[in-house]
């Protein structure tokens, strides 16, 4: 078996037995749900809402090349930069060559999720600069050396005795471990480095095709002031984020926030359409946008598949996984955990290595239900798997379906094969759950019912 | 060929399979997706009333909520009284502004020092002041949210640097609804927008910690709306 794969067994088996783990994740949720639920019935029609933002994204990823174009040429003539990216690698080097020629020292950096996927902070660091991320979650799991728990919530796993822990050991500042006096020593520590920063880089939400804008969801203003401070700023973003028009930012602000975090929108919504223009006093002197492909055209041009970019990346469907709630975000091995990341990591970074994750979920469906862009989340990963074993059919899976085909398509076979399976059952509770047990795999941790006494074509022909 | 041409390359032979529509099946004629008009996302998003009346309630709601400090006084002259008296109350010893008819009067009412973001600043000293005062474009009833721009609001730094964020506003300034608010950026802006557009809405907070609300992570820890 692969790495990830043991990987992932092995932290999922610890971690859905860790009852801290579990406490600390169900008291996180519990609000979550309740605001969430309240925004959603604020809208007058919730689902015709869903149906109005699938098609939207729809329209979006099957004429990205269109609008794709479109934003390059809008956001470029009022002053921006525009980079192409085929690759982590070459989006890591293009910027790279930007710190390099603006001879920068200090990047502040606020949330994004492309930059985790591509491994930006250590190729940075390795090249020299100090690099800041700003976001809270982030900066807390930055100095923890880990990544990112939840795409939306960083340091959900922590409680606040590990933040203050972790404050000390790295800034030597920790007055308690009160919330409010810890966000005060990172709102502290981090203004002094926006101060120094030479350049900002910030992931974005949407890319507005029509004005040549890019849209910045946030809470805390930490993306607001990269974007105000350094000399120098970069967007790095993924090329499925477009959106075609301005007014569609009304429906989809509204929803990112109801999902994400329960509000009726986050506090700042920002759009930035190029760097500090005529007349304007502050704001960077350059900017530059950076589009960035790694993988997303192998997922585009699987049509059945396709529509797992129109993901806004809210974060729904890991709230309400099943699995994402016993087994936590860091067991996923992934950029993007979840039901989403399960979705598309086998796509991105190889469908054998990584269709596992296919496999960790109960396929109950709750992640396609509460996706507000209708992406069919649990239909897909059922595809992964199909996909998976189509291309590289397991040996043992062979031989059950040899052995099970020839049983269920003769019924005389297979009322022999019930028969003795009844017979077997009445000596297997000598073993069950034991080391002797052959099913052990099975009932170590689960329980195994007894076949019923009689078999329905028995019970049919005894009728009165 | 240049990596654009190579990712255009891709997904214009990628897009060449059609994808259904979003809950439609492979095999299913396939309309053209048509993107929803103003008056369709009206029809799903939280109503927020016919009179102004009742929407400037219910910013005034919203804005509560997010413990923004909305305040709707007389005339120009109210509004002067009500921030010189916030003022005092805080012990202000500096602040910053930009020149706008409304930043303006304030700003002399206020009689304390003032820098003003509308020509070149050192953020440095922006950092220091107690108060930011902006003019903004538009308040949303709908969400609570004040919009502001670098040209309408005296650039980017000046309402998220400074710890309290002090907007003032008339009443007509008021939009119902999110839709209501893009439209009007369109209108004032269109074809020469400024570099930057914010929708803000409350103080700046985290929950990052525990999920425990707590304002002021980044941005100003305080949000008041003088409004006449």
């Amino acid at each position: 078996m692969s790495t990830p794969a043991v990987q992932f067994m092995q932290d999922a088996r610890r971690l859905s037995a860790d009852l801290r783990h579990r406490r600390i994740i169900q008291t996180a949720m519990g609000n979550y749900e309740v605001v969430r639920d309240q925004r959603k019935t604020a809208f007058q029609d919730w689902q015709g809402a869903r149906q109005m933002v699938a098609e939207t994204k729809w329209e979006a990823v099957n004429h990205l090349d269109r609008h794709l174009e479109q934003f390059a040429r809008n956001v470029e003539a009022r002053g921006a930069k525009v980079h192409w990216a085929s690759t982590g690698q070459q989006a890591c080097d293009l910027i790279l060559g930007i710190l390099r020629a603006k001879n920068a020292r200090v990047v502040v950096k606020s949330k994004a999720m492309t930059s985790e996927e591509i491994h930006l902070n250590e190729a940075m660091e390795t090249a020299g600069y100090e690099v800041v991320e700003s976001d809270l979650g982030e900066f807390i799991v930055q100095l923890r050396e880990e990544p990112p728990y939840h795409i939306v919530f960083p340091a959900m796993h922590l409680t606040r005795d590990e933040i203050k822990d972790v404050f000390q050991r790295k800034l030597g500042d920790a007055p308690s471990n009160n919330p409010e006096e810890l966000t005060m020593v990172a709102r502290r520590v981090l203004r002094e480095k926006y101060l120094q920063a030479d350049v900002g880089i910030t992931g974005a939400n949407f890319a507005i095709a029509e004005t040549g804008m890019l849209s910045i969801t946030e809470n805390e203003g930490n993306a607001r002031l990269t974007a105000a401070l350094p000399r120098t700023m970069i967007t790095l973003i993924g090329i499925e984020k477009v959106l075609p028009r301005l007014e569609d930012l009304a429906l989809f602000l509204p929803m990112l926030a109801a999902m994400g975090t329960g509000q009726a929108v986050s506090c700042y919504n920002t759009l930035y359409g190029g760097p500090r223009q005529p007349g304007e006093t502050d704001g960077p002197e350059e900017y530059h946008v950076v589009l960035l492909d790694n993988h997303r055209t192998a997922l585009l041009a699987d049509a059945e598949q396709r529509e797992t970019l129109h993901c806004i990346r809210c974060g729904a469907c890991l709230n309400v996984c099943p699995i994402f709630r016993n087994v936590g975000g860091h067991t996923y091995g992934t950029t993007y955990c979840g039901p989403i990341g399960a979705v598309i990591t086998p796509n991105l970074r190889g469908l054998n290595e990584w269709q596992h994750l296919s496999y960790a979920s109960s396929l109950c469906g709750a992640c396609s239900e509460t996706c507000p862009v209708k992406i069919n989340l649990h239909h897909h990963l059922l595809q992964n798997r199909r996909n998976a074993s189509r291309r590289k059919p397991s040996w043992w899976q062979k031989i059950a379906f040899k052995v099970f085909a020839p049983m269920a398509t003769k019924p005389a076979l297979w009322s022999l094969v019930t028969k003795m399976g009844r017979l077997g059952q009445k000596g297997h509770g000598l073993v069950k759950g034991s080391r002797l047990d052959p099913a052990y795999a099975w009932t170590k941790t689960r329980d195994l019912p007894p076949i019923a006494g009689r078999t329905f074509k028995e019970w049919w022909r005894a009728r009165p | 060929m240049s990596e654009r041409d190579n990712i255009l390359g891709r997904i214009r032979e990628a897009l060449a399979v059609a994808a259904p529509m979003p809950g439609q099946d492979h095999d299913t004629a396939r309309p053209t997706p048509v993107l929803p008009s103003a008056a369709d996302q009206r029809r799903v998003l939280p109503a927020v009333g016919q009179a102004f009346d009742e929407q400037l309630a219910l910013f005034r709601k919203n804005a509560t909520e997010l413990r923004a400090d909305f305040r709707l006084l007389q005339d120009l002259g109210a509004l002067e009284a009500e921030l010189k008296e916030i003022s005092a109350a805080e012990g202000w010893q500096r602040a910053a502004s930009h020149g706008g008819e409304l930043t303006k009067a304030a700003c002399r009412a206020l009689g304390l020092p003032v820098l003003l973001t509308d020509q070149a600043f050192d953020k440095r000293e922006l950092a220091r002041c107690d108060v930011g005062i902006s003019e903004c474009d538009a308040l949303v009833a709908q969400t609570g949210s004040v919009v502001v721009t670098s040209r309408s609001a005296g650039g980017r730094a000046l309402s998220v640097l400074p710890p309290h964020h002090v907007v003032v506003a008339r009443r007509e300034q008021l939009v119902p609804d999110l839709p209501a608010a893009l439209a009007l950026l369109k209108s004032k802006y269109g074809g020469n927008y400024p570099s930057m557009i914010s929708f803000i809405t409350g103080p700046s907070r985290t929950g990052d910690i525990e999920r425990i609300l707590v304002l002021g992570a980044h941005g100003p820890k305080k949000l008041t709306v003088l409004c006449f």
